[in-house]
């Protein structure tokens, strides 16, 4: 049976798992944009602060994902919990980074000057330097949304959600019939839609990025 | 109001005038970990409606006592009241709205128009938009930009020169009493700083502001203050006096240093022809269709050996030696045509310019180009001689 078999005939199953897929990570990632960035708020300003953020999320990218599903099911048991723990603390780092880059680099003369006119702190944070930051911010999430999608794969093995399954049991009936297209429908599914978000990513930044921002 | 002579507005009630006065007790601050304070005991009065610059070498703690007006920077202790109102009670975002802010490289916010750049203020007062709309093309007005061109450019297309001017009408759009500038035009080239400069006196001239105005060049303080204060280290005055007043008299050997070489120059900047006592009766002047021999005859009895050849509208011509007279049937073609003059408006740095390339003595032209008199080098010196010594008695009594 060749893949193009394969995959109409079981279309409806692997749609399915490609939209969980799909829907998982996006989810994740927003999860871990909103956490990066009130992490990024609260350590901006502290030197100290941000090197330690930066350490501690680039930490967690050090851990084996497998590893770390393996640690975690043990405390919060199978399924999604511990998929979307993974991908959250996985999703952080390049946000956390970015946005304190993003908050850093923001002109002193203009935060000085919306202070200085009477801008309040939250004015000034909302209205201004997350505006600025905003580029910086979302190339964040578009690389933790790309890397999500592969490690998302790996969230099969605690019974998490997604194409991962396709893969996880091609590979593990290796041989037998149709395990190859099973891997390879996974595998390509995976591609697929990480390009897909990219380039949701690229619509997104077009429309909300501002004129005077971007380069 | 005490402590000066010459400021003869003190109140907000006085015509155009629409400043507030600031003062300044005894106002230190301290940062952390420092042994000596950024600024110590600083004590002011700032005239309401007047300019007062700040002058001083880097790091003397000016921005610093400046920033302590608006509490960007919150003074470790002493009062500061504006227009009468504890400045240090008052919410400081509050206390902004009502203080004009610029700074030296604008700050404008990257990501809003011009019109929303100067609209921001208006909108933290929770105006209306039609009111805001409104004020905002009165300021764009105000500082020369004109609205339909320049009302939706962003911040990035818009030369230093406009830049600087659409931070100023930010400052200014919600009308604010009292203006801080912080070296507003330090980062522009010196064509469009002098433009800039001109365009502030003319603004301030029809706003009465009290600006406080921040800057490290002392010209610049002497062309656009009422007053100045020469600081030192810690922020201590050193000197606070009417630019007149310091250039003829400076108070010790830092402010001499700062004046810097030229300060007779310098004051020259300050007076114009029409303030001094320029002569109106030294030069003979005669028209064209005169006879030369009459001339020569006139010259002789009033014992001078220079006429003054004018046109038909009495406008200067050419200078005739009495000895180029004679053997002459017209006046027409005779003499060294005038260079330079000078204007009754003109600066007498401009006058002294042009005695100097005229050789000994101008011609001074009032408003229609038509001579009114004749300026030269004593008038000038005796200026000089007389300011000296007008502070230097007023700083004994």
């Amino acid at each position: 049976m060749s893949l193009w078999q394969y995959v109409t005939e079981r279309w409806d199953r692997l749609s399915l798992q490609a939209w969980l897929h799909l829907s998982g990570v996006v989810q994740c990632t927003i999860l871990a944009a909103i956490i990066g960035v009130a992490v990024g708020i609260a350590v901006y300003r502290s030197p100290a602060g941000s090197a330690v953020a930066t350490a501690l999320s680039s930490t967690v990218l050090t851990i084996p994902s497998f590893a770390l599903l393996g640690l975690l099911i043990p405390i919060v048991g199978l399924g999604v919990t511990p998929s979307v723990i993974a991908l959250t603390l996985y999703g952080l780092l390049p946000i956390v980074r970015n946005t304190i880059v993003g908050l850093a680099g923001v002109d002193p003369a203009v935060t000085d000057a919306a202070k200085g006119i009477g801008m309040s702190r939250t004015g000034v944070l909302t209205r201004v330097e997350l505006r600025m930051a905003w580029p910086a911010i979302l190339t964040g999430m578009r690389v933790s949304a790309q890397m999500l999608m592969g490690i998302a794969v790996i969230a099969a093995y605690a019974k998490g959600f997604g194409l991962g399954s396709e893969v996880f049991s091609g590979l593990t009936r290796a041989g037998s019939a149709n395990s190859l297209n099973q891997a390879l429908a996974g595998t390509l599914g995976v591609v697929i839609l990480a390009l897909l978000l990219d380039g949701v990513f690229v619509l997104i930044s077009r429309l909300t990025i501002p004129k005077g921002v971007r380069d | 109001m005490t402590t000066s002579p010459t400021a003869d507005v003190t109140t907000s009630d006085s015509s155009g005038v629409s400043g507030a006065e600031i003062r300044l007790d005894r106002v230190t601050k301290r940062y952390p970990n420092t042994a000596a304070p950024a600024v110590e005991e600083f004590t002011m009065t700032i005239p309401a409606g007047k300019v007062v610059v700040f002058v001083g070498p880097s790091g003397c703690g000016k921005t610093t006592t400046m920033r302590m007006i608006n509490r960007m920077v919150e003074p470790t202790s002493g009062t500061i009241t504006i227009g009468g109102q504890d400045a240090l009670h008052i919410d400081p975002d509050q206390l902004r709205r009502t203080i004009g802010y610029a700074i030296q490289q604008a700050g404008l916010f990257p990501h809003y128009t011009v019109a929303q750049n100067i609209g921001v203020v208006p909108g933290l007062l929770k105006w209306d938009k039609r009111r805001i709309a409104a004020r905002v093309e009165e300021m764009m007005d105000l500082v020369g930009l004109d609205p339909g061109t320049f009302a939706n450019r962003l911040p990035r297309q818009l030369s230093g020169g406009q830049q600087q001017r659409v931070g100023v009408a930010r400052a200014l759009a919600a009308d604010p009493p009292v203006l801080l500038m912080d070296e507003p035009f330090g980062a522009v080239d010196p064509i469009t700083r002098g433009n800039l400069q001109d365009e502030l006196m003319r603004l301030q001239s029809e706003l009465g502001k009290t600006i406080v105005f921040v800057t490290h060049d002392f010209d610049e303080a002497v062309k656009l203050g009422d007053k100045i204060a020469v600081l030192g280290d810690r922020s201590t005055i050193q000197q606070y006096d009417t630019p007149d007043a310091i250039l003829a008299n400076p108070a010790n050997d830092t402010v001499a240093g700062f004046v810097g070489a030229g300060a007779s120059l310098k004051q020259l900047t300050l007076m114009r022809v029409r303030d001094v006592q320029y002569s109106t009766d030294e030069v003979l002047t005669v028209t064209e269709d005169e006879h030369p021999a009459t001339v020569a005859d006139r010259l002789t009895r009033a014992g001078r050996t220079y006429a003054l050849v004018v046109d038909v509208r009495h406008r200067p011509l050419r200078w005739v030696h009495v000895r180029e007279l004679a053997g002459r049937s017209s006046l027409q073609q005779a003499g060294k045509p005038v260079g330079d003059s000078v204007s009754t408006q003109s600066t007498l740095q401009d006058a002294l310019e042009a005695i100097l390339t005229e050789g000994g003595r101008a011609v001074v032209t009032g408003t229609r180009g038509e001579v009114v008199g004749t300026i030269d080098i004593t008038t000038v010196t005796d200026v000089i001689a007389g300011v000296r010594e007008e502070h230097g008695v007023g700083e004994a009594g």
